[in-house]
């Protein structure tokens, strides 16, 4: 197994993942930019190096501090956490040819997937349903543009290549705004990811976000580990995360979830990955896949007994995975809700000290958090201080055990979202299970 | 004024050097003074430096906190060169060539003061300030991080 591991990350994800590899007696080698320098994982790793000032540009950015901070502390493998480098190619390959282990996928998988047209053709040809759309990049002639559109049906979505995760996007409605919005995307495409590729897809009015974990050895071997429901989102980040989704057969589950498996295998896949779809009307639309941990994998672990962090580095070590497909079995449900400093409403950030800091527990409650009493939140990163994660044996129970937990967190000194979660915590739409994605910001815009 | 504008001048003078911010914005005016001598706390209290067995930090690559550069007199402290970025220190550009420079060396800005090796590039660190070397606070070899304290200049 690795002696040692550099954790290139910051926040939850490094604290987790130091967690992860202390369980396995591996040491640990944390880098922070000068505005972390007081982060409880620095201080619980085996060593720690600072790279750089506090923009993340010439910290958790910087490459060559991050290879360089490998070489003088002879780490061997580095992983790369989410977010950050952890979907950059480059940052893989250059790290490969440094001579350590990037806990993740194959470059090649990487650049592969990060195309979002390339990756949409990949999963097509592995037999992935995917959301209807242009196949392929939209072309320049006007009439084939529209020639496009009219097949899809409107409303129809324009996205960049290049983009992800909610960015880069535009929806059309009628053909009449068509050729000024593919023309504004491709414009922002270039300048956002220097990439104006686009292309178009049919827009779902309802859908759900619902998205599959896999895991896939150096040896060929691919399996999934069930859905996971992300729809609660706003501005296309998700604030809400459940495992199982609610309403989904054992059986759609299972024909999906072999289909990632498949095309994991297929691609040569190596890692931890999520496959994300967008599902309306009992079917099942692929939109991107992850090649990284993702944040929500908690939820995954709780239902499976899976430690998903330990699985990415005995596959980074060259491991053969200790279960197959018929081994996985789900019991429960979980939900997480991420804990963010910022203003439960009008969504402002909120860094500065937290002063009081009362986390909640019993059995089936879980916070993966980096916080605690006296710690200055950094105003140079994504507001999330940590997650509240909570089990039971139905979702009744998770949920009843999400909101106790949630009325005896106390975090003074900033402000967070967590009156926000008791309020969905309650929100009888929630509690039944199965919104939309736009669930949530109708819901906020109906408040004021 | 809001508080969070408040909030955010007062925590800009703490974490700075200035010693009194006066700030007019139309009507209002705001005047901050810093009543103390600046001093970075080396180690603020916090609720981590309890049960928790914290394992040895004391590593080769953790050479002396950059705070005890900063104990002592306000002049050394404005004169610290540090590292600006992670790498292994040399003091020559080879093993067989002479260090760039000694304790009493006088330097002028932009002179080359030494070598930090990273991702196998040896990059020149250059002086930005001109001045005799007092101090060398870094053996020959050893591995510095971002922000590390490398020479004293007087």
């Amino acid at each position: 197994m690795f002696d040692k591991i550099l954790i290139a990350n910051r926040g939850e994800i490094a604290l987790r993942i130091l967690r992860a590899c202390r369980a396995m007696g591996i040491k640990t080698v944390t880098v922070y930019s000068e505005a972390d320098a007081e982060a409880k994982y620095v201080k619980l790793s085996d060593e720690s190096v600072c790279i750089g000032p506090a923009p993340s540009n010439l910290s958790y950015l910087n490459i060559p501090a991050i290879i360089s901070a490998a070489e003088v502390t002879d780490a061997q493998a580095i992983h790369p956490g989410y977010g950050f480098l952890s979907e950059n190619a480059d940052f893989a390959e250059r790290v490969e040819k440094s001579g350590f282990t990037f806990i993740g996928p194959r470059p090649e998988t990487i650049r592969m997937m990060g195309d979002k047209v390339s990756a949409k053709e990949t999963m097509r040809k592995t037999g992935v349903p995917c959301v209807p759309g242009s196949d392929g990049a939209i072309p320049d002639d006007s009439d084939e543009i529209k020639e496009i559109a009219k097949k899809i049906g409107y409303p129809v979505i324009i996205k960049a290549a290049g983009g992800g995760g909610g960015r880069g996007m535009r929806v059309v409605h009628t053909e009449a705004a068509l050729l000024n919005s593919v023309v504004m995307t491709k414009n922002e495409a270039q300048v956002a990811f220097g990439n104006p590729v686009v292309y178009m897809e049919k827009f779902l009015g309802k859908p759900r976000h619902i998205e599959f974990q896999v895991l896939a050895d150096s040896h060929k071997n691919a399996i999934h580990l069930g859905t996971r429901d992300c729809s609660l989102q706003r501005r296309h980040q998700k604030i809400v995360e459940e495992a199982p989704a609610p309403g989904i057969s054992e059986r759609q589950m299972n024909k999906i979830g072999a289909r990632c498996a498949s095309a994991c295998e297929k691609i040569n896949y190596r890692g931890a990955g999520t496959f994300e779809f967008l599902y309306e009307n009992d079917e099942f639309y692929f939109i991107e896949m992850n090649t990284r941990l993702q944040v929500e994998h908690t939820v995954t672990e709780l239902i499976t007994d899976i430690d998903l962090v330990q699985e990415q580095i005995k596959i980074a070590f060259g491991e053969k995975l200790s279960f197959r497909q018929k081994d996985i079995k789900y019991h429960g449900h979980a939900i997480e809700c991420r804990i963010n400093a910022e203003d439960p409403y009008n969504f402002m950030p909120s860094p500065g000290t937290i002063s009081r800091f009362h986390l909640p527990g019993g059995p089936g409650v879980r916070i993966d958090t980096h916080a605690y009493g006296g710690y200055k939140v950094p105003s140079n990163y994504d507001s999330m201080v940590g997650k509240l994660i909570t089990y039971g044996e139905s979702r009744d129970i998770s949920l009843a055990r999400m909101d106790i937990a949630l009325s005896e967190i106390v975090i003074e000194g900033i402000k967070t979202n967590v009156p926000l979660h008791r309020d969905l915590m309650s929100d009888l739409s929630f509690m039944d299970g199965g919104v939309n994605i736009h669930y949530l910001e109708n819901k906020l815009k109906n408040k004021t | 004024m809001d508080l969070r504008k408040l909030k955010t001048l007062i925590d800009l003078v703490e974490a700075s050097d200035i010693s009194e911010l006066e700030l007019t914005e139309g009507e209002e005016r705001v005047k901050i003074t810093r009543q103390s001598t600046p001093q970075t706390p080396i180690a603020p209290v916090n609720y981590i430096q309890q049960p928790i067995e914290t394992p040895n930090l004391q590593t080769p690559t953790k050479a002396e906190p950059p705070s005890e550069a900063k104990d002592g007199n306000a002049d050394e402290d404005r004169n610290v060169i540090t590292s600006p970025m992670v790498g292994t220190f040399y003091r020559a550009a080879s093993p067989d060539s002479a260090p760039f420079i000694d304790i009493g060396s006088t330097v002028k800005k932009g002179e080359t003061l030494c070598i930090i090796e990273a991702m196998k590039i040896l990059n020149e660190i250059e002086s930005d300030k001109e001045g005799t070397i007092s101090k060398i606070l870094i053996e020959n070899g050893q591995p510095v991080e971002f922000g590390q304290p490398l020479f004293v200049i007087s």
